[in-house]
C-alpha cells in the first residue's frame, strides 16, 4: 500500500463529517476533513437542535433503536466534548412535546405512534398521549387550543452552533487536518488507496468516508456506493432573547439556553437555500401563538431557511463499498441527534475497516434496490 | 447632561418605573428619559450590562423599554404621550408582556 497522507478522507465538515472525524481521531486515526468553501449550502448552520426521538422509526423500526441508541449516549458524549474542549454544548433531555390545535391532529399523532410502535422488534419509546390539563402541568402556557399531545421522556435538545463550533475544537485538539476550500471533484482508488481531486489539489487516504449531506448522492456512485437524496427546505423564525418559560422543547418550537424562541418545522420541496417563503413564516408563527399565546407581541429578530439533508426515504444511510474496499457512505437527516452515534458507534467501525453488520445493516442503501435487497 | 436648545413643546406627564416626569410634546421617549437624567434604560439579556439610548434613530436597539406593558419597545422611536407608562428592562424580557 501506498503512504497516503491520511489514514481516513472525512467529506463534509457538516456535523455528520465532524462527529465522525473525532471519533477517528480518538480510535488514533490520521485523519483530513475536506469541506467546500463559504458558498457551499451548509445544513448545519440552520437546523434546529432538537436531539430527538419520539416519532423516529415509523417504516424502518431499527431506526427507533438507532435513535434511541445516540440519545442515551448523548449525556456522555456532551461531557466528554466538554472536557475536551472545555466548551459546554447546552444538552438537556427534559423529554419533549409534539402539540396538537384539534382534535384531528391529536387522532392522527396518536395513530402515527401507535402504527410505530406496533412495528415488531420496535424499542419502547415510552411516549404518552397526553390531554390539556396533563400538558398545562408541565408547559403552563399553551393556550386553550392546545386539545393535547404526545410526550416522551427520551427526547432533548442542545447548543447547535455551539455543538458545531465545540465539534470543530475538539477535531483540531486531536490534530486533524481541516482542509475548507476542497470541494471534492473526483474520487478513485488506485494502488490500494483513494485519490481525492479537489479545486485545491489532490488529497490521498487509505479510506474515505463520505459525510457530505446531499452532496453524497453525486459523490457515493465514484466509490461504487449509492445515496439517493431528496433534499428538503425548512424555514425557521427566532424570536428575541425572553426569560425562561418553556422547560421542555417542543416539535416546532424550543427555547434556547440563550432565552430566544425557536420555532420552525415546515418542509417545502426546494434547494434554493437563498429564499424565504413568507406564507410559510407566517404560518409557523400563527400555529406558535395558538400554542403559546403569550408569543403573540414578542418580537422576531431573524428567520432564515436552510436545506435540510433528507435521503429518499428519511433514514440514515450507512454502507460500505464492494467494489471500493475501505469507502464508507455516512449519511443522514439527523445530524444533531445521531451525532453521539456517528462520533462513539459509526467512527469506530470505519476505523477498524468494516461495518458491524449487526447494527447498521437495516441502513444500507441496498433497500433501494428491489431486486437486491434481501 | 443633557440640556434643552428650545422648550417650545407643552409639558407632557409620564411616568418612568413609577415616578412621574416632564417631558415636551415632540419628545420621543428615549430623549425624556435622557433629559430626566436616566443613565440607563435597560440591562442587556446575557451580561445584565447596562444601556442608554445611543444612536437615537433606530438602529441600534439600545433603548428598549417597557412602554405601557409591551416590552422591546425602541424608545427612540415613540412619541411620549399624557400618562404614558415607562419601564426600563432588566435582562431578558419577559414573555406575554
Amino acid at each position: 500500500m501506498a503512504a497516503s497522507d491520511y489514514d481516513v478522507a472525512v467529506v463534509g465538515g457538516g456535523l455528520v463529517g465532524v462527529a465522525t472525524a473525532w471519533g477517528l481521531a480518538r480510535e488514533g486515526c490520521k485523519v483530513a476533513v475536506l469541506d467546500e468553501g463559504d458558498r457551499a449550502v451548509r445544513a448545519s448552520r440552520g437546523n434546529f437542535a432538537l436531539v430527538w426521538v419520539q416519532s423516529k422509526g415509523l417504516g424502518l423500526a431499527p431506526y427507533a433503536g438507532w435513535t434511541l441508541r445516540s440519545s442515551n449516549a448523548w449525556t456522555g458524549f456532551a461531557q466528554t466534548l466538554k472536557e475536551e474542549t472545555g466548551l459546554d454544548v447546552c444538552f438537556q433531555r427534559p423529554g419533549g412535546f409534539h402539540l396538537a390545535l384539534s382534535e384531528r391532529e391529536l387522532e392522527a399523532r396518536a395513530n402515527t405512534l401507535k402504527r410505530l410502535h406496533n412495528q415488531p422488534g420496535v424499542v419502547d419509546y415510552k411516549t404518552e398521549i397526553l390531554d390539556h390539563a396533563q400538558i398545562a402541568r408541565m408547559l403552563p402556557d399553551i393556550g386553550p387550543e392546545v386539545v393535547g399531545g404526545s410526550y416522551c421522556p427520551f427526547d432533548g435538545h442542545v447548543n447547535s452552533l455551539r455543538l458545531f463550533r465545540t465539534l470543530h475544537t475538539a477535531i483540531n485538539a486531536r490534530g486533524v487536518s481541516y482542509l475548507p476550500s476542497h470541494r471534492v471533484e473526483t474520487i478513485d482508488r488506485q494502488g490500494g488507496e483513494f485519490r481525492l481531486t479537489t479545486e485545491k489539489g489532490p488529497v490521498r487516504a487509505a479510506k474515505v468516508a463520505l459525510a457530505a449531506g446531499n452532496a453524497n448522492m453525486r459523490l457515493a456512485p465514484m466509490v461504487g456506493l449509492l445515496a439517493p437524496m431528496k433534499p428538503e427546505r425548512g424555514q425557521i423564525v427566532v424570536t428575541e432573547r425572553l426569560r425562561p418559560f418553556l422547560h421542555y422543547p417542543v416539535t416546532t418550537l424550543r427555547q434556547t439556553d440563550e432565552g430566544t424562541v425557536m420555532i420552525g418545522d415546515s418542509k417545502e420541496e426546494s434547494t434554493d437555500p437563498t429564499g424565504l417563503t413568507l406564507g410559510v413564516s407566517a404560518t409557523e408563527a400563527e400555529r406558535a401563538v395558538r400554542q403559546f399565546p403569550l408569543l403573540a407581541n414578542v418580537n422576531v429578530v431573524r428567520t432564515w431557511s436552510a436545506i435540510r439533508v433528507m435521503t429518499k426515504d428519511g433514514f440514515p444511510i450507512y454502507d460500505e463499498s464492494e467494489t471500493h474496499p475501505g469507502a464508507f457512505t455516512v449519511c443522514c437527516h439527523s445530524g444533531v441527534t445521531l451525532a453521539a452515534n456517528h462520533a462513539l458507534t459509526i467512527a469506530p467501525m470505519i476505523a477498524r475497516g468494516a461495518l458491524d453488520k449487526s447494527l447498521v445493516a437495516p441502513f444500507s442503501a441496498r433497500r433501494f434496490h428491489v431486486q437486491e435487497a434481501g | 447632561m443633557f440640556k434643552r436648545l428650545a422648550e417650545a413643546g407643552a409639558p407632557v406627564a409620564i411616568t418612568v418605573d413609577g415616578k412621574a416626569i416632564s417631558a415636551r410634546a415632540g419628545d420621543t421617549v428615549a430623549a425624556a428619559l435622557l433629559v430626566a437624567g436616566i443613565d440607563h434604560c435597560r440591562t442587556t439579556p446575557v451580561t445584565g450590562a447596562p444601556r442608554a439610548p445611543y444612536c437615537l434613530m433606530g438602529v441600534c436597539f439600545d433603548c428598549l423599554v417597557t412602554i405601557d406593558g409591551v416590552g422591546s419597545r425602541q424608545g427612540c422611536l415613540v412619541p411620549v404621550r399624557e400618562g404614558m407608562t415607562v419601564e426600563t428592562q432588566l435582562g431578558k424580557r419577559e414573555a406575554g408582556r
